[in-house]
C-alpha cells in the first residue's frame, strides 16, 4: 500500500522494493513545553514512526520551585501554603495531608466539627478537580463546550472557598488541629443549594460527552491499564479504579471521619481512557452525596473547629484579657510550634490519587525533611510505557486522563 | 491495626532473621536493613505471598551530614491486597552506590533519578540516571543540607544579547535564616559581648 512504511519480507527471500522517498527515518518531535494539551509545562520528546509513537521521553521540572528545600527552612505553619501551590486544582486536599502528618506526630485530635468541615471541603476539591480534568480532557480530544460549562461550576465552588477562607485558590484553610474558621450558616445553606442543583450539570456533561461518537472514538481502548501495570508503576486513584479495583484510601485506610459516610466507589471495567472518564463522572455524583451528608451533620453538631492547644492560636477575646494568651499568640506566629521528633507518612485520597507526605521531624519548629509523594509524578513516568504504539493524537488524550498537573509533578 | 502490624513484623522477622531490625512507631512499621541486603529484601517482599508488598509507593532520602554514612534511603511499600504499608530504610555513605531496584519495580526509575538529582546518590544498574527536576546543566545537589537555599546561579533574559543568561546569585538583602533557639538553652552561637566567656 502507498502509505505503508513497513518493509515486508516474503517467503522466497525477496523484500519490498523501496524508493528513496520511502526510506524514512523515525521522526523526533518536541511536544511542549508550551502546548495547551500538555496541561502545564511538559516537554515530551516523541519519536514517531509515521503517526505511531515509538518512544516518549518526558522532560519535567520546568515548574520546579524547590518546595521541599524551602520547607526545611520554614516553620510548620509557614509551610502550609506551599501545599496549595502543588496541585492548584484542588488545593485543600493537599493541605489535608500536611495537617494529618503533623497531627499524627503531635497526637492532636481534631474536633468533630473541624473534621466534618474538612470532609466537606475535600469533596468540594474533588469536584473541582474532576470538573477541570474531565472537561479539559474533552477539549484535548476536540470538544470545546464542556470546559466552558465545567468552569462555570468551578467558579461557584471557588466562591465557596473564598467565603470560607478568603481566597479562591490558595486557601490555607486547613490548619494543624482543625480548620481556620467556622463556616457561617448561610454558606452551608448555599453549598446545599449548589449540591441540589449540581447533578443537573453532571447530566448535561453526560449528554455532551458520554455517548458522543467522536469522544468515544478518541477514548475507548486508548491507554489500557492492567492489574500488573498498576503494581509496576505505582498507580493510585482513578488510574486504579478505572481498571476495576475498588481501591480508595477513604475506604481502605480511613482518615478523619470518612468511615461514617456512605459512598460508593465507582470502578471501571476495561481500564481505558473512557472508563476513567466514567469513573470521574460517577465520583462527582458520590462527592455531592458526601457533601450533602456532611451538611446534615454540620447542622446537627455545632462546636469547636480547632483543637485548642499549642498548635492553634488562642481566641481573640481571650487575648484581650490574658497575658499568657497574648504571649502564646506571639510565639505561635513567630517561632511556631515544635513537633516532637519522629517520622510519619500521611496519605490522603486526593482527587488525582494517593497524595502523601513523608515528614521527618527533629523536635524543632521546622521539619528536618519533607518528601511529597505526588500521584501525578508516578503516573507521568509511565507515559512511555502507556503511549508506546499509540498514535500521536492519543498522547494528549492519555496525558489528560492521567490527570497531570505540573504543580505537583515538579514540586 | 496495631495487631496486624505486629503480625507483619513478626512474620518478616521470622522470615529474614537477623538481616533486618523491625520497629513500629506512630502506627507504621519500619525495617532497617544493610545496604547490600536491601535489593534482595525488596525483591522478596514483592514475591512473599504472605505480605504481598508489591507496590512501590515512594523512595526518598534524608541527608544527615554529621553521620559517617550520610544518606538514609527510605523505600515505602504498599500492599493493596493485604492493605498494609511498610517502610524499608538503609544507610549509604557519600562515596557508595545504591543498587537500583528498577528491575523489581519499574516505578523506581524516576524516583531514583530524583534522588540522584537532589542528593547526588548514585544508583548502580539504573538504565537512565539523568537529572530530572533541575535545569539542564545544573550543578550541585539541592536537597543536601550544605546546599544554600538561594542556590548559586540565577537566570534572566538579557535584552542586549537577546537570550537567557545565567549569572551568579546577587541578593540585595542577605537571605535571612531565623534562629529561634532560646539563647539560654542550646544556642550554638556566641552573642556579641560574650566572646571572652567562650574563649
Amino acid at each position: 500500500m502507498d502509505g505503508d512504511i513497513r518493509r515486508n519480507a516474503y517467503d522466497d527471500g525477496t523484500q519490498d522494493a523501496e524508493t528513496g522517498e520511502q526510506r524514512i527515518r523515525n521522526f523526533n518531535i518536541n511536544f511542549g513545553p508550551q502546548h495547551p494539551a500538555a496541561h502545564g509545562v511538559l516537554r515530551l520528546v516523541l519519536e514517531l514512526d509515521g503517526e505511531i509513537v515509538e518512544r516518549c521521553d518526558p522532560h519535567i521540572g520546568l515548574l520546579h520551585r524547590g518546595t521541599e528545600k524551602l520547607m526545611e527552612s520554614r516553620t510548620y505553619l509557614q509551610n502550609l501554603p506551599y501545599f496549595d501551590r502543588l496541585d492548584y486544582v484542588a488545593p485543600m486536599n493537599q493541605e489535608h495531608a500536611w495537617c494529618l502528618a503533623i497531627e499524627r506526630l503531635t497526637g492532636t485530635v481534631v474536633p468533630r466539627r473541624g473534621q466534618l468541615i474538612r470532609v466537606l471541603f475535600c469533596e468540594i476539591g474533588r469536584v473541582l478537580n474532576h470538573l477541570l480534568n474531565v472537561t479539559t480532557q474533552a477539549m484535548d480530544v476536540g470538544a470545546l463546550t464542556p470546559p466552558l460549562w465545567g468552569f462555570e461550576e468551578r467558579e461557584k465552588l471557588m466562591v465557596f472557598y473564598e467565603r470560607a477562607c478568603g481566597a479562591r485558590l490558595h486557601a490555607a484553610y486547613f490548619r494543624p488541629g482543625g480548620v481556620h474558621q467556622d463556616l457561617t450558616p448561610e454558606l452551608i445553606n448555599d453549598i446545599e443549594t449548589w449540591a441540589n442543583e449540581f447533578p443537573r450539570v453532571i447530566d448535561d456533561l453526560h449528554g455532551l460527552l458520554t455517548e458522543n461518537r467522536i469522544f468515544k472514538q478518541r477514548n475507548v481502548d486508548i491507554g489500557v491499564v492492567s492489574e500488573q501495570d498498576i503494581l509496576n508503576w505505582g498507580y493510585s486513584g482513578v488510574m486504579v479504579r478505572g481498571s476495576g479495583f475498588a481501591w480508595d484510601l477513604r475506604r481502605s485506610q480511613p482518615y478523619e471521619c470518612y468511615d461514617e459516610f456512605e459512598f460508593k466507589i465507582p470502578v471501571g471495567k476495561n481500564g481505558d481512557c473512557y472508563d476513567r472518564y466514567l469513573c470521574r463522572m460517577a465520583e462527582m455524583t458520590e462527592s455531592v452525596s458526601i457533601i450533602k451528608q456532611a451538611i446534615t451533620k454540620l447542622r446537627a453538631e455545632p462546636g469547636e473547629v480547632m483543637a485548642r492547644g499549642k498548635l492553634s492560636p488562642p481566641k481573640r477575646a481571650e487575648m484581650k484579657r490574658s497575658m499568657e494568651a497574648l504571649i502564646h499568640h506571639f510565639k505561635l506566629y513567630t517561632e511556631g510550634f515544635h513537633v516532637p521528633a519522629g517520622e510519619v507518612y500521611a496519605a490522603v485520597e486526593a482527587p488525582k490519587g494517593e497524595f502523601g507526605v513523608f515528614l521527618v521531624a527533629d523536635g524543632s519548629n521546622k521539619p528536618y525533611r519533607v518528601k511529597i509523594r505526588a500521584p501525578g509524578f508516578m503516573h507521568l513516568q509511565s507515559i512511555d510505557y502507556i503511549a508506546k504504539g499509540h498514535q500521536l493524537a492519543d498522547v494528549s488524550a492519555i496525558i489528560g486522563t492521567m490527570d497531570i498537573v505540573f504543580g505537583e509533578v515538579d514540586r | 491495626m496495631s495487631e496486624k502490624l505486629n503480625d507483619l513484623a513478626a512474620h518478616l522477622t521470622a522470615r529474614h532473621g537477623d538481616k533486618i531490625t523491625a520497629s513500629i512507631a506512630f502506627g507504621e512499621l519500619t525495617l532497617w536493613v544493610a545496604l547490600d541486603q536491601a535489593c534482595a529484601l525488596i525483591a522478596d517482599l514483592k514475591d512473599d505471598p504472605a505480605c504481598r508488598l508489591n507496590m512501590l509507593v515512594d523512595i526518598t532520602a534524608v541527608d544527615h551530614p554529621d553521620h559517617p554514612e550520610r544518606f538514609e534511603i527510605v523505600y515505602m511499600f504498599l500492599s493493596m491486597y493485604t492493605n498494609s504499608r511498610l517502610r524499608v530504610k538503609t544507610r549509604v555513605g557519600e562515596e557508595e552506590m545504591v543498587p537500583s531496584i528498577n528491575e523489581v519495580h519499574p516505578s523506581a526509575n524516576w524516583l531514583e533519578r530524583e534522588i540522584f538529582d537532589m542528593f547526588g546518590v548514585i544508583f548502580s544498574g539504573h538504565p537512565d540516571l539523568r537529572r530530572i527536576l533541575t535545569d539542564y546543566g545544573f550543578r550541585g545537589h539541592p536537597l543536601r543540607k550544605d546546599f544554600p537555599t538561594t542556590g548559586f546561579t540565577e537566570v534572566r533574559y538579557d535584552e542586549v544579547q537577546k537570550r537567557v543568561v545565567y549569572e551568579p546569585v546577587k541578593l540585595t538583602q542577605e537571605y535571612r535564616q531565623f534562629d529561634f533557639m532560646s539563647p539560654w538553652e542550646g544556642a550554638q552561637y556566641i552573642l556579641p559581648g560574650d566572646e571572652k566567656k567562650a574563649g
